[in-house]
């Protein structure tokens, strides 16, 4: 009776149903949508905007361009080859005037500034002398009487190349490139080379608390997957609490522990090892240690959760088939251990690359990461193109790497492992 | 002690013991730093150094006695909880969204969701200083509590979600086909299923922000300065002992939102374990 009530439904609703049917899916998609939508509208504000304008900025170029507008206007059609015409002085002239009345010549130097150095005193020193519009046809003679470098030719190249509205300068000089007076693209003086370097510290730096991280954490998680629910429970509270306290506090805690009459040197002191106190603190030693301790959590968690996937009959099957326990070690456990080792490994090496805090804190000057020179750039010297150039670097490499680590984690279960 | 029973040769024992002595050296070192600094606040001298001259109140007198401290403290808790609470209500409704919606755009959507915990706390911090500042959202309380639920945000999303997958949706058909309504199936069905998800959720929400310094760092004028931009800028000029008083308040914080976790996710297993 079913199922003659069922097909005889079937035959005359077939359509109708299965349109109410996906009608009713799209509305369930819809709401669920609906519910998703204030959480992307709220990031779009607070976090995805922010970030595309800081990228902005990487190429942005307005200063020259508003300050200095009639002179990119006669520079437009200006070849580079020779020095500019008539015009352009005359038109440097006029805006130079204009902008000391606006008050305006400060913005202009120091964009120039970063491109050449010296820049600041040739301009500011022109608006300073420049009293009143030279006479008609005279420009050029009065600029290069006031100061020599207007008869140069880079002095005119570095304000077309700078005349926006958007430039590759910053990017490039993130990058220790520059152009040269033929718009060639060139390594930058080697005085304002340090970004490559900077590139390398940060990497030997992250590289380095990540493979020692690996080192102290595999036994731990080992040890952890390895003992019975009650113990590991118990001892994962050595791991998880210092994952919970703030970073500030472990980070001070690092500086009295090792500073030069601190814990360590005076322990060691007593025990009569060392005379003098060993310099422990302030320099890469103290960084290497402190970012351990504070992301060491980061790679025992994925490293354990891993660990306790495996089943202990593999052991004991390489065991029964006559592995030593070094071969069935290396050849069984290890390999299957290869997705935590990795998750954790590019998690502590990602959360490294971006670190601020705690080098800022216990590091001397040379061992500054990007973050401290894009915290610099940004709020020190108001250089926020640069800035804005080497945190889209930043911010490249990370989601590059956050892209492989999204693969590797893929299936596995993500928990809320991850803070800071 | 099944462990050890399993280990036969000499070998393996020797393995076994240096694997107990490695981790217990990485234990030591994981937990010895927040140890050491705690004594140091009780100290009644004012160097940071053991042993301690004697025992005394004095540097937890001269937090609770300073402006400065009361109000990074206070500042703390305003911009943790509104930042907490924010990010519940919008990382909750994403969470229930995520869970149904099914379209090849999910896991794009998903990165993008997560994508603030990812992104490193300076080009955040710097990205929001450029667009809060025109707009006079830097150097107030509610840029930082929104800067900071966008970093809290992922941890809701997270921890929700992962309770909702083990959510049976045949609770809430039942409901439905019972006639509730659906606010009257998640208020009375859904919520009290997956509180324990928002409990932890809130929580992680709360420490992210209650830890956070570097967008405070960008952001916050002397009026909005936290607990953690207090500490960072006595560490840099000097560190007096009040600074290891403010750790030890700091550090009490974090063990009760560790422990309370801790509780919640005991009750989660008992209630799993008594279901099977």
């Amino acid at each position: 009776m079913t199922t003659a009530f069922l097909t005889g439904a079937n035959a005359s609703t077939e359509v109708p149903l299965k349109r109410r049917l996906r009608r009713a899916e799209r509305t369930r998609q819809v709401k669920a949508l609906a519910l998703v939508a204030p959480l992307l509208v709220f990031l779009l504000f607070t976090f995805a905007g922010p970030i595309a304008g800081m990228l902005w900025r990487t190429v942005d170029d307005p200063e020259v361009r508003q300050v200095l507008p009639q002179t990119v206007a006669a520079l437009a059609s200006w070849d580079g080859k020779d020095l500019p015409d008539e015009k352009a002085f005359a038109a440097l002239a006029s805006d130079v005037l204009a902008a000391r009345a606006a008050g305006t010549i400060a913005i202009a130097a120091k964009r120039l500034n970063y491109a050449l150095n010296g820049y600041r005193t040739i301009l500011t020193g022109t608006a300073r002398h420049l009293k009143a519009m030279p006479e008609p046809g005279t420009a050029r003679e009065t600029l290069g009487k006031i100061n020599a470098a207007w008869r140069e030719r880079v002095t005119w190249t570095t304000i077309k190349n700078a005349s926006g509205p958007i430039t590759g300068f910053y990017l490039l000089a993130a990058l220790d490139l520059t152009r040269n007076v033929d718009g060639a693209i060139v390594a930058a003086p080697p005085d304002q080379a340090i970004y490559r370097s900077l590139f390398a510290r940060t990497f030997i730096i992250s590289l380095s608390v990540t493979a020692f991280c690996l080192i102290l954490g595999f036994p731990v998680a080992y040890l952890l997957a390895t003992l019975p629910p009650g113990r590991s429970n118990l001892l994962m509270i050595f791991v998880l609490l210092p994952f919970w306290t703030s970073l500030l506090v472990r980070t001070c805690a690092w500086i009295v522990l090792l500073q030069s009459n601190g814990v360590v040197n005076d322990s060691l002191h007593w025990l009569g090892i060392i005379d003098e106190p060993l310099r422990l603190i302030y320099n890469r030693f103290g960084v290497c240690v402190a970012m351990t301790h504070v992301l060491l959590p980061f790679m025992i968690l994925p490293l354990y959760s891993s660990m306790k996937a495996i089943s202990p009959a593999y052991m004991r099957a390489a065991a029964s088939l006559g592995a030593p326990p070094v071969t069935a070690f290396l050849r069984i456990y290890l390999p299957q251990t290869l997705p935590g080792i990795g998750a954790g490994s590019l998690l502590v090496f990602i959360l490294a690359l971006g670190y601020y805090i705690t080098p800022a804190l216990v590091g001397g000057a040379a061992d500054q990461m990007i973050s401290y020179f894009i915290a610099l750039y940004t709020t020190e010297t108001a250089n926020w193109g640069l800035a804005s150039a080497l945190g889209a670097v930043l911010l490249l490499a990370t989601l590059l790497l956050a892209l492989v680590y999204g693969k590797l984690v893929q299936g596995q279960q993500v928990t809320g492992g991850m803070k800071n | 002690m099944s462990d050890s029973s399993s280990l036969r040769t000499p070998s393996q024992r020797i393995a076994w013991t240096a694997t107990i002595v490695v981790s217990t050296l990485v234990f030591i070192f994981l937990i010895a730093p927040i140890l050491a600094i705690m004594p140091l606040s009780f100290s009644s001298g004012s160097y940071l150094t053991y042993p301690l001259p004697g025992l005394s109140l004095r540097w937890y007198d001269d937090f609770i006695n300073s402006p400065r401290w009361m109000n990074s403290l206070k500042n703390s808790m305003i911009i943790g909880v509104a930042s907490t609470a924010l990010s519940m209500v919008l990382g909750t409704l994403a969470a229930l969204g995520l869970a149904q919606w099914k379209s090849r755009f999910k896991p794009l959507v998903l990165a993008f969701v997560l994508s603030p915990v990812v992104v490193p706390g300076v080009i955040t911090a710097v990205g929001l200083y450029f667009f809060f500042a025109p707009i006079g959202l830097t150097g107030s309380y509610l840029g930082l509590i929104l800067a900071h639920t966008a970093l809290a945000t992922p941890f809701v999303v997270i921890t929700v979600g992962a309770t909702l997958q083990s959510f049976d949706t045949n609770l809430a058909r039942a409901a439905a086909s019972l006639g509730a309504s659906p606010l009257e199936a998640f208020r009375r069905v859904i919520l009290p299923l997956i509180l324990p998800g928002l409990a932890s959720g809130a929580l992680f929400a709360f420490a992210t922000s209650f830890d956070e310094v570097v967008i405070v760092l960008f952001m916050a004028g002397p009026e909005q300065r936290t607990l953690p931009r207090e500490m960072f800028s006595g560490i840099r000029e000097n560190i007096s002992p009040t600074i290891t008083a403010a750790a030890v308040i700091l550090t009490t914080v974090s063990v009760i939102l560790l422990a309370t976790l801790e509780g919640l996710r005991r009750r989660n297993e008992r209630l799993k374990g008594g279901g099977a």
